[in-house]
């Protein structure tokens, strides 16, 4: 019953926040909405025990991808950036259609995985995806994962040295 | 469960764990006491090349898997691993005055040099997809670095960039090809992939057309094959020399060791359309690598020019699939023994501060300079496939493998294409022995490290080419033992 409130809530929230993105005139405005809409979807993943999901979804779509957009936007010059009033040609058909498009296939993602719902939970889902995942990192891919610390050495070595002993600025060569 | 240390089975990475190892060891010394000359980073790299090689050699051929499957210890690899030991080596001894000379002595270079060995090693011994990136990418951006390492040099820059952009570009199609390869088997394992794609048969499975497709675009960048070697003769022109030798040969030996493996470990049931679009990459890689080459007026670019068509002959060869891989194996460790000789020789002629050594420069040479000059010319004739050097017995194993494979037309090509090749490269030997020098060249002292490199370099050059048998019967019995 818990779950299901908090299910409501977030859901609603997202719509409504996903609703303002598109409606919102100011693009500012836009982009927090957006990171809004990141963060309910999170918490939807959270109730659904994909952790996991959740905390990437944070790191990389909240934190990572909307901070590059709102740097992008607040680089931008003028004090309030609006959405200009004219619109391509053939904009709103092809944007119903597209809308449409994208609905279909998500209609039939869900029918696929309709299908599933008498079968019993994956494992991943009953012991919570991070650990889930802590344990295939650890041991089927502990190789990958200790050599991707190498790989990450690597880079860090080499913008120091590139840096380090750099060409002096308005040197000729 | 977590996996016991017996199943992780750590011996066998003990390769890989020297040589990235001492890499590291030299960051942390540097970083801790540096004060002079840097000399003691290029022996503590020989030295953790040599525990690598001697742990090679040891081992032998016994198909087992290790740190729980994600790499293999077969023949098949420790074979591609001694090559790729070996070239790192033979370029450290290079490096070693060159870097004295152009006053950009420092410990990072033999790092970066290990680190990309490292990589090299895991493509080499890879079970698994997630391994073949990842070694790649280590390989790749040390590279990219290494590119770049004399900071102040323009050019250098320049080669660095694009390198970085266009293998950037090359490994998301590498990565892609993954995905869609995982999506067509459920597994990123080699060996399972293999079984999996058996099972299913080969019949039209886009996810599998799609997935191998890309990921010989991936391979087919770091090997410069012809529609992605665009990037080849300016990273080659602009990089440091020392860097460009070890490049040319690194990255083909770990390529190639990837790609002969998913030849024949993974692809084996697809090997008739597989086989089709490396027979068609080989025959423009070679003719275009080899016409661009006759156009050129400097050394540097006409070797990066020259490795593109040797990259093309080696894949007439992996077209045969499983027949050819001894053929590869024994023309790689023949090339790493040329190539890189060909190219000390260049650094140690080319001005001070000069990556370029234009043709003019290379006349009267023969007779001022008669060892390295007779050095150069060996490299050349075995780079042409005269016979006596091991570029013959090479070439000869390598179109061998693709006759008896029944790909006839593309050995027929491929001799002709060698017949091309000798315009230039004799080019050069006439030039030296030839033409009076207009304006005699300065020439700086070879160190004592470049003579050692090129007496090995040109004594493996003769020894394989005179008594083949002996690596040919190993590269024979190396690829036999495949995990599969």
């Amino acid at each position: 019953m818990f779950e299901l409130i908090l299910f409501v809530v977030f859901a609603v929230v997202a719509l409504a926040a996903a609703i303002g993105v598109v409606a919102q005139r100011n693009v500012l405005y836009s982009a927090l909405l957006l990171v809004l809409n990141f963060i309910c979807l999170a918490a939807l993943y959270v109730l659904m025990n994909a952790q996991f999901v959740a905390v990437a979804q944070i790191i990389v779509y909240a934190g990572a991808v909307m901070v590059l957009f709102l740097f992008t936007v607040m680089l931008l010059p003028g004090k309030r950036i609006e959405v200009a009033g004219r619109r391509l040609p053939g904009q709103t058909p092809l944007a119903i259609l597209l809308a449409l498009a994208l609905g279909a296939v998500l209609l039939l993602l869900l029918g696929g995985s309709l299908v599933a719902l008498g079968r019993p939970a994956h494992p991943a889902i009953t012991v919570g995806n991070v650990q889930a995942l802590a344990e295939v990192l650890f041991t089927r891919y502990i190789w990958a994962f200790e050599a991707t610390g190498v790989l990450l050495l690597v880079a860090v070595a080499g913008v120091v040295h590139l840096l380090r002993s750099g060409p002096r600025p308005g040197a000729p060569r | 469960m977590l996996p016991t240390l017996s199943v992780l089975n750590l011996n066998g990475a003990v390769p890989q764990i020297a040589v990235a190892g001492a890499g590291m060891l030299i960051m942390l010394i540097d970083a801790l006491f540096h004060r002079g000359s840097r000399r003691w980073a290029a022996y503590l790299a020989l030295l953790g090349l040599a525990v690598a090689l001697a742990r090679v050699v040891e081992s032998g051929a016994s198909a087992e898997t290790i740190l729980d499957g994600a790499l293999a210890r077969d023949g098949l690899g420790m074979a591609f691993a001694l090559v790729l030991i070996v070239a790192a080596a033979l370029s450290v001894l290079v490096a070693m005055d060159y870097l004295r000379r152009e006053e950009h002595e420092r410990a990072e270079y033999y790092a970066l040099i290990l680190f990309a060995t490292a990589g090299g090693l895991a493509m080499a011994m890879a079970n698994d997809l997630v391994a073949v990136f990842i070694g790649l990418e280590t390989l790749s951006i040390s590279l990219y670095v290494l590119s770049a390492f004399f900071t102040g040099d323009a050019a250098s820059r320049e080669a660095a960039l694009k390198y970085l952009l266009l293998g950037a570009f090359a490994s998301a199609f590498f990565l892609y090809g993954i995905a869609l390869l995982y999506g067509a088997s459920g597994t990123t394992r080699l060996v399972e992939m293999g079984t999996a794609i058996r099972l299913a048969g080969t019949q039209a499975d886009p996810l599998l057309w799609g997935g191998v497709a890309l990921i010989i675009v991936g391979v087919g960048f770091k090997l410069a094959l012809v529609p992605f070697h665009s990037w080849a003769p300016d990273v080659y022109q602009g990089a440091p020399t020392s860097v460009t030798a070890f490049m040319s040969v690194a990255s083909k030996v770990a390529a190639f060791a990837a790609l002969v493996r998913l030849l024949v470990v993974v692809l084996a049931p697809a090997a008739p359309l597989t086989s089709a679009l490396l027979a068609l990459l080989a025959v423009l890689t070679m003719t275009v690598g080899n016409i661009l080459a006759l156009a050129q007026d400097e050394v540097k670019r006409l070797l990066a020019y020259s490795s593109i068509a040797q990259a093309g002959y080696i894949l007439v060869a992996a077209v045969a699939g499983e027949v050819g891989a001894a053929a590869v194996l024994f023309y790689l460790l023949g090339y790493a023994f040329t190539n890189l000789g060909a190219f000390a020789v260049v650094l140690a002629w080319s001005r001070r501060g000069e990556g370029r050594l234009p043709f003019s420069d290379l006349a009267g040479l023969g007779f001022r300079r008669p060892w390295t000059a007779a050095a150069l010319s060996l490299f050349l004739l075995s780079l042409t496939g005269m016979p006596l050097t091991v570029g013959f017995v090479g070439k000869l194993y390598l179109f061998g493998a693709a006759v008896q494979a029944g790909w006839t037309w593309l050995a027929i090509v491929a001799v002709l294409n060698s017949v091309v090749s000798a315009f230039y490269y004799l080019r050069l030997v006439v030039i030296m022995y030839m033409r009076e020098a207009e304006m005699p060249l300065a020439l700086q002292r070879a160190g004592l490290a470049l003579g050692v490199a090129l007496a090995v370099c040109a004594a493996g050059v003769i020894l394989l080419g005179l008594v083949p048998g002996v690596a040919l019967d190993w590269a024979r019995q190396a690829v036999a033992v495949v995990l599969s």
